[in-house]
């Protein structure tokens, strides 16, 4: 099969007498080894491809997808967009991502190894990371141990000139165990994440398993009140996911930003820098392009505290006036482009996370959130979700505590911190996580 | 029509591959051929923002060794590409003993729970669209506070069929449309949202009469009335959940825990309690496939075994579990028709169907009535839950305070957190205003429709996720 940015390219030369053309085309390999009981449990392979056409004619949009690759899906897609387009709105801003000239960084996101890594590595994976957490006479079971990984390539090109490819390949060693018994029942998550299974740390994610769930054990519901929280890194990854949504340009033109028309203002403590840095090779979600071909680039959108700017992809950058900040994304050949983040952080701090509990001295460590969507509103800034973790006491970790929730406002939290850790870690998702002190929140326990 | 018919696959093709599947060695093989075919439209900021159609066709193999599950997929149901996949999915069974094996596939069709009457694939593209723009129209005349409103059309038609090697050949063709408005309102307090949708296994019928209108008022009253909410309490107080509200809070609190795989794993609170009192007496939670053109009907599940109606908890005594065939096979028990996967890429487990509690006998304002200080849900969002500890969270989108018997304030936007068992034994009334609705149900990885149903019921206690001192 010819490369896909040449596939690409060709559907998107298809384009006449005022139309525009995008193809988005993606193919993947993924394999996933589950152990349970010492043995194999699951043992998939899978390989996926498919194609997404985006048409633009008269100031109208239409898209279609296949979940195939080959001519005949190619001029499927493309057949039932063109015939979309009449269903859409008229849109002024309507249209595709031209060059803007911005070079695209340089990154290394895949590795050979990845591709030569035979099962029998990844199954010898899956059993290690499994015998090493039932091995702590204090795990009752091991619900789900294993490995996975994911070697993706994709394509983008329009008819207004922008063609960029790119590939990458991520695994993952992730175990989920229960220690205790009955009321005393408690569970902990444990994950290791890189670009090939060199990368992959056995013994620290079986560690960190084995430490969620034990240290849980004989948890309570705890009183009600204010309280300072420290948040473990992969609670404030979350956060941050949630908060860079909230800065997506189009969200803002649409009225649905609670930091809408404050750019420039006070928006968050002073020592809160946040970045969003495609660019930067150790983020597991680093891209040298954006979902419409353009190059990532850093885009700074909090510094000291001050509002900076919002992400854009080139539709919500010409509704607002300004360009686009390469900062398209899609799920895949089967969406059309949005804009969102791939890489945010907090600029990090000095303090570790000891030194941030022991400055806290009483209050509460959130080991884990729940109920994020259902429970953070990301237009009113509601933030309420489950929690567990453990006290802080005299500056240190205490007794676990459960069956709680934990609220504030997005807007409130960002002016309540008090701590952000030196220990930044890029986890498997758009943010990267540290240890993050916030006071005033409201615990509601019992 | 028959299953062949349908153009997915030829019965000797499916007998070869099965064959192929098992020849090094494996218990048991099974080929998962599907064709789905989708349509989606998406309203936001006055415009229609672009129809999109979508198109999958592929099949799953699974050959199943001692414990050892392979699963390989594939887009090309070529006989090559099939016997490509077969390969794959039993490269895990190799150890096994191998050998010529014979499989001579018996066709069987379940019955539909429900009728499409129009089916969306017939139906012109610009009579969906327009409902988008009466959504529009609606929110926007209804109020000058309404700064935002998105909607989305979605429909779907999935064909499938299973065959298994022991000689099992069935399908189904499921057919879901669903509409959902999102409003966004403006006031002295900030932004608030309000959502609505509707969702069932039929066809265009789903949008006859007013059910725009219906759906949009609805999610314009929610956006409006939050405005002048006040934050929500923290702490423990009676919760009365209102009728067909989400039912969400069983498909929390115990739906996920009596999930066989959970219980074959003893990652449940519930495994190991058949025959014990689970709930309050007033609790008889039921899961039914069968049950007409809810969200989460079908005639068939991703196993090719028929849906069927199972009480799951019978006046608060666990009575049984939800089975898939693997976890069933694993105890030697049939399966109670709940195996389901995402599409042909995913590995079927067990999932729920339409999960509801049966009603009760008390009149809903009764039971308001009589709850002298609480919180009134009026709608839920989503939830989550530890099976293992039973802790699970759902959010409330619509909700009130209740002050000496009466529904007053409402209030803003929060979790709410309890644990399963000991909220279902906190069920103290139950009324006889049962409801349903659509919802979304993810586990490990792969998302299927669910239906959630319950009277206006009310809870003892639970703890409210809010800010403000309870």
């Amino acid at each position: 099969m010819p490369e896909l940015v040449e596939i690409a390219k060709a559907i998107a030369a298809r384009a006449s007498g005022g139309e525009q053309i995008e193809a988005y085309l993606s193919t993947g390999k993924e394999t996933e080894v589950r152990s349970f009981g010492g043995a194999v449990e699951n043992l998939s392979s899978a390989e996926s491809a498919g194609v997404g056409v985006r048409v633009v004619k008269d100031r109208r949009q239409g898209f279609a997808w296949v979940g195939a690759l080959g001519q005949a899906a190619a001029a499927e897609a493309l057949a039932e967009a063109r015939d979309n387009v009449a269903y859409a709105t008229e849109d002024a801003h309507a249209g595709l991502a031209g060059p803007d000239g911005w070079p695209a960084a340089a990154l290394e996101l895949w590795r050979d190894e990845l591709a030569a890594a035979g099962t029998d590595t990844k199954i010898a994976m899956a059993l290690e990371l499994e015998r090493q957490v039932r091995s702590d006479a204090r795990i009752r079971q091991v619900v789900r141990a294993g490995y996975s990984d994911s070697s993706v390539e994709w394509a983008v090109a329009n008819s207004l000139g922008l063609a960029a490819t790119s590939r990458r390949s991520t695994c993952h060693l992730f175990a989920y165990a229960i220690a205790g018994e009955g009321a005393e029942t408690a569970t902990g998550f444990g994950y290791s994440a890189g670009r090939a299974p060199s990368d992959l740390d056995v013994v620290a994610c079986a560690g960190d398993t084995v430490e969620r769930a034990v240290r849980m054990v004989g948890a309570t519901k705890p009183k009600s009140g204010q309280l300072t929280v420290v948040l473990d890194r992969r609670v404030t990854s979350t956060l941050l996911a949630v908060l860079a949504g909230t800065l997506s340009g189009e969200e803002v033109s649409k009225g649905r930003s609670l930091f809408a028309n404050r750019l420039g203002e006070a928006v968050a403590c002073p020592g809160f820098t946040l970045v969003e840095d495609p660019t930067n090779a150790a983020a597991l979600g680093a891209s040298p392009f954006d979902s419409e071909g353009l190059a990532t680039r850093r885009n700074e959108l909090v510094e000291g505290g001050k509002l900076m700017g919002y992400l854009y992809d080139s539709h919500a950058a010409r509704v607002a006036g300004t360009a686009s900040t390469g900062s398209a994304v899609r799920g895949g050949y089967r969406s059309t482009p949005g804009v969102g983040a791939r890489a945010v952080a907090l600029l990090p701090g000095e303090l570790g996370q000891a030194e941030i509990l022991a400055r806290v001295g009483e209050g509460l460590f959130v080991q884990s959130i729940s109920g994020v969507h259902s429970g953070v509103n990301a237009v009113s800034g509601d933030f309420s979700v489950g929690a567990e973790g453990l006290m802080i006491r005299g500056g240190e970790l205490a007794e676990p505590v459960r069956e709680m929730t934990i609220a504030s406002t997005l807007q409130k939290m960002m002016q309540q911190v008090t701590h952000i850790g030196s220990d930044l870690e890029w986890l498997p998702a758009s943010a990267a996580g540290l240890t993050l002190a916030i006071e005033g929140l409201s615990l509601a326990g019992g | 029509m028959t299953l062949t018919e349908s153009g997915l696959i030829e019965a000797d093709v499916l007998e070869r591959v099965l064959a192929a599947a098992l020849r090094s060695g494996g218990d048991f093989a099974e080929v998962y051929a599907e064709d789905r075919a989708m349509t989606a439209i998406s309203l936001d900021d006055r415009r229609v923002e672009e129809l999109s159609s979508g198109h999958m066709r592929g099949a799953g193999i699974r050959v199943v060794s001692g414990e050892t599950t392979g699963f390989a997929h594939t887009a090309d149901l070529s006989e090559e590409g099939l016997l490509a996949a077969a390969l794959a999915a039993s490269a895990i069974a190799r150890s096994g003993a191998g050998g010529r094996r014979q499989v001579a596939l018996s066709e069987s069709r379940a019955t539909p729970p429900n009728d499409v009457r129009i089916h969306p694939a017939q139906v012109a593209k610009a009579a969906k669209v327009e409902l988008l723009q009466r959504a529009d129209d609606v929110a926007r005349s209804t109020s000058g506070s309404v700064v935002q409103v998105s909607a989305s059309y979605a429909d779907s038609r999935r064909r499938f069929l299973v065959a298994n090697s022991e000689g099992l050949l069935t399908g189904d063709d499921q057919v879901r449309t669903r509409f959902s408005v999102r409003c966004v309102s403006s006031g002295d307090t900030g932004l608030q949202t309000g959502f609505e949708s509707e969702g069932l296994t039929i066809g265009f019928e789903l949008l006859d009469g007013d059910t725009v209108e219906r759906l949009t008022n609805e999610a314009v009253r929610r956006a409006l009335t939050k405005l002048k909410a006040r934050p929500a309490p923290a702490g423990v107080l009676p919760v009365v959940i209102k009728s067909g509200s989400g039912g969400i809070l069983f498909h929390e609190a115990c739906g996920h825990g009596l999930e066989a795989d959970h219980i074959v794993k003893e990652s449940s609170v519930y495994a190991g309690r058949l025959g014990e009192l689970v709930a309050s007496p007033l609790v008889t939670l039921v899961d039914d496939g069968t049950a007409g053109p809810n969200w989460g009907s079908y005639a068939v599940d991703d196993e090719g075994r028929p849906a069927r109606r199972n009480v799951l908890i019978e006046n608060g005594v666990l009575v049984d579990y939800m089975w898939d065939d693997m976890s069933a096979r694993k105890v030697g028990r049939a399966s109670t028709g709940n195996g389901r996967r995402e599409s042909y890429q995913h590995l079927p487990m067990a999932r729920m169907t339409n999960t509801f509690l049966l009603q009760g006998e008390e009149d809903p304002d009764e039971i308001v009535a009589q709850t002298p200080e609480g919180v009134y849900v009026a709608a839920l969002g989503g939830g989550q839950v530890n099976t293992a500890t039973g802790d699970f969270v759902f959010g409330m989108t619509e909700a009130y305070m209740i002050e000496n018997g009466e529904i007053t304030e409402p209030i803003r936007d929060a979790n709410l957190i309890g644990n399963g068992p000991d909220v279902l034994a906190r069920v103290d009334a139950v009324a006889n205003d049962f409801g349903m609705s659509p919802g979304t149900c993810g586990k490990d990885g792969q998302s299927v429709p669910v239906g959630c149903g319950q009277p206006t019921l009310r809870v003892t206690g639970v703890t409210i996720g809010g800010t403000a001192g309870a």
